[in-house]
């Protein structure tokens, strides 16, 4: 039922907006559509307003750093309640310019999501109203949860993979 | 420290009166906020005109951590977060690792989990209604139904060795069988907790002081908490009956039969009573879990690399002290792959979001925490109330600040 759902949407959201959908797949049972950064908020708002998809809860959205170390990304999770349907919508973009528009105009809800994001990432979102951090000291100046910021002293190395043949 | 701002009385006299707002802190160590939590408000008077929460006093880090600990390790972080009901978080995570590498457990493990679960949630809801009695005044429900979370502790203690930060099972299922004691001790708690439950309620469910204080206190619309991403029993007594038990059940909970209680309004009494009501079918779940215990399984999946071996094995077997070796070192071959599993927590729909590289550690980790999520949506919902109502409803809304921080 979920690969045909998958395609269902994906051929929803080729028709209403060409080029948005990078690449689809469902890992796990749930539906993951990777969009291009420039159109992720159309994406966002068509799945949100169109009455029979209506994806209207916004479960989570969080941010990762591939692990090329060079893009940054950000991933929402969406439900439709009524149907029971989730989707999972990633985007990525370089680190040079991690701008993405917010979602608070669809959800209110993203507000903190979005601080939180910006916190530990570092990911402007364009448009909100309140963008700094949440979690951490106002004044630290890294982005903490980037990998070239090691956890631990890094000289270490009894708890690498090498040891184990990796 | 005051602020100056115009603002107009009406259109009648065209007079411009000067008002002035005065800043009081709430927090971050008030004794009625349950936890660490500041709140800059700007009062008329008596009333909130405008509340700046701050939060991240306990920040610590754990997604970061997680990102450098095996899996086993990081059972202890979770039971830090919502620690009013850690196992349900330990369990959850160990679903979400469990769905990862594709363990299923035998039913007897499941039904087990679901007895914990249900177990943990009572004393959550038990903790925080108790606790919205004493901001209202009422200190006798507290200190009645506290001895229950104790018992209910007393479980967790003979099953894992621990209170309040359980740790408790293991990836795969359980290490050992239960002792009879425990079971017991359940037993005795199924038989004995209703009529105290019954006795606080008597105390506080229709008691007229009671309700005129919570009926309309803080009160958030269905539309309105869905919008905020609100979930668990703050949604549900808004109006939504959304339940992750029953829209995605894990851990069989697809073979209980339970109700779901929802509200009307939103307010701190519909809150409140969802909480209450969510007791009664939580004890009505472990009645019928008790009753369907599949006899004679084991209480672990068969994953001799994942779940470590037992003791006599390890001493005396070459193949179960090389598992038992890797897994201590924190060695575990999981597959790549991204998993999001949701457990319905304490407060509403725990989400885990794994992303695995294959390495031993998770490449990210991120927990959807249902706290951080609607406590942003409190400034608006004490907006134009009173201070005091302003406080029963952060306790109403329970929120945890482990969690919130994580």
């Amino acid at each position: 039922m979920s690969q045909e759902l998958l395609n269902k949407i994906k051929e929803q959201l080729d028709a209403a907006i060409p080029g948005a959908v990078e690449h689809a797949e469902m890992p796990y049972d749930f539906i993951t559509f990777t969009i291009k950064q420039d159109k992720v908020h159309e994406v966002l708002s068509f799945l949100k307003n169109d009455a029979e998809l209506n994806f209207h809860f916004l479960t989570d959205l969080t941010g990762m750093q591939t692990a090329d170390e060079k893009h940054l990304g950000v991933i929402y999770h969406l439900h439709n309640m009524i149907k029971n349907y989730r989707i999972r919508i990633k985007t990525f973009f370089s680190m040079d310019k991690p701008e993405i528009p917010t979602a608070i105009d669809l959800w209110p809800g993203a507000n903190w999501m979005e601080r939180e994001t910006f916190d530990f990432y570092g990911i402007k979102f364009k448009g909100h109203p309140n963008l700094k951090r949440i979690l951490n000291v106002d004044e630290m100046d890294i982005f903490p949860m980037r990998k070239e910021y090691p956890l631990e002293d890094q000289s270490r190395d009894d708890k690498s993979d090498k040891m184990f043949g990796r | 420290m005051a602020k100056k701002e115009n603002i107009s009385t009406g259109a009648l006299n065209n007079e411009v009166e000067e008002k002035e707002y005065s800043t009081l802190n709430l927090g971050p160590t008030h004794p009625a906020t349950h936890g660490i939590f500041q709140n800059i408000l700007k009062m008329d008077g008596e009333i909130i005109h405008e509340a700046t929460p701050t939060v991240g006093y306990i920040h610590r880090a754990f997604e970061k951590l997680a990102e450098r600990r095996p899996y086993n390790q990081i059972t202890p972080l979770t039971d830090r977060m919502n620690y009013c009901s850690s196992p349900i978080n330990n369990l959850g995570w160990h679903m979400t690792v469990e769905k990862l590498c594709g363990i299923t457990l035998p039913k007897r493990a499941q039904y087990m989990r679901v007895i914990l679960m249900e177990l943990a949630r009572i004393s959550d809801h038990l903790i925080c209604n108790s606790v919205i009695g004493v901001d209202t005044g009422a200190m006798t429900g507290f200190l009645y139904i506290f001895q229950w979370r104790e018992k209910i502790y007393d479980i967790y203690e003979d099953i894992c060795g621990a209170r309040l930060t359980t740790n408790i099972g293991r990836i795969g299922g359980f290490e050992k069988e239960w002792p009879e004691t425990t079971w017991k001790k359940i037993q005795s708690f199924v038989d004995n907790y209703p009529k105290a439950l019954q006795e606080f309620a008597n105390l506080l469910e229709r008691n007229k002081i009671f309700m005129d204080r919570t009926i309309n206190c803080g009160p958030i619309s269905a539309a309105m908490a869905l919008n905020y991403s609100f979930t668990g029993p703050n949604l549900r007594a808004a109006g939504v009956d959304y339940d992750v038990r029953v829209a995605t059940p894990y851990s069989s909970y697809e073979d209980f039969k339970f109700d779901i209680p929802v509200g009307i309004s939103g307010d701190t009494y519909d809150r409140f009573m969802v909480r209450q009501h969510e007791m009664w079918q939580s004890l009505e779940i472990i009645k019928q879990a008790m009753k369907n215990m599949p006899k004679d399984e084991p209480v672990r999946a068969d994953v001799p690399d994942i779940f470590l071996p037992p003791k006599e094995e390890v001493y005396n077997n070459m193949e179960a002290l090389i598992y038992h070796f890797k897994i201590v070192m924190g060695e575990m071959d999981v597959p790549k792959g991204e998993v999001y599993h949701a457990v319905e927590g304490g407060n509403g729909e725990l989400g885990f979001y794994l992303i695995s590289d294959g390495g031993r550690t998770p490449f990210r980790l991120h927990f959807r925490r249902p706290c951080f999520i609607y406590y942003q949506a409190y400034p608006e919902m004490i907006k134009g109330s009173m201070l005091s109502d302003a406080i029963i409803t952060m306790s109403s809304m329970n929120v945890i600040a482990g969690e919130l921080d994580a």
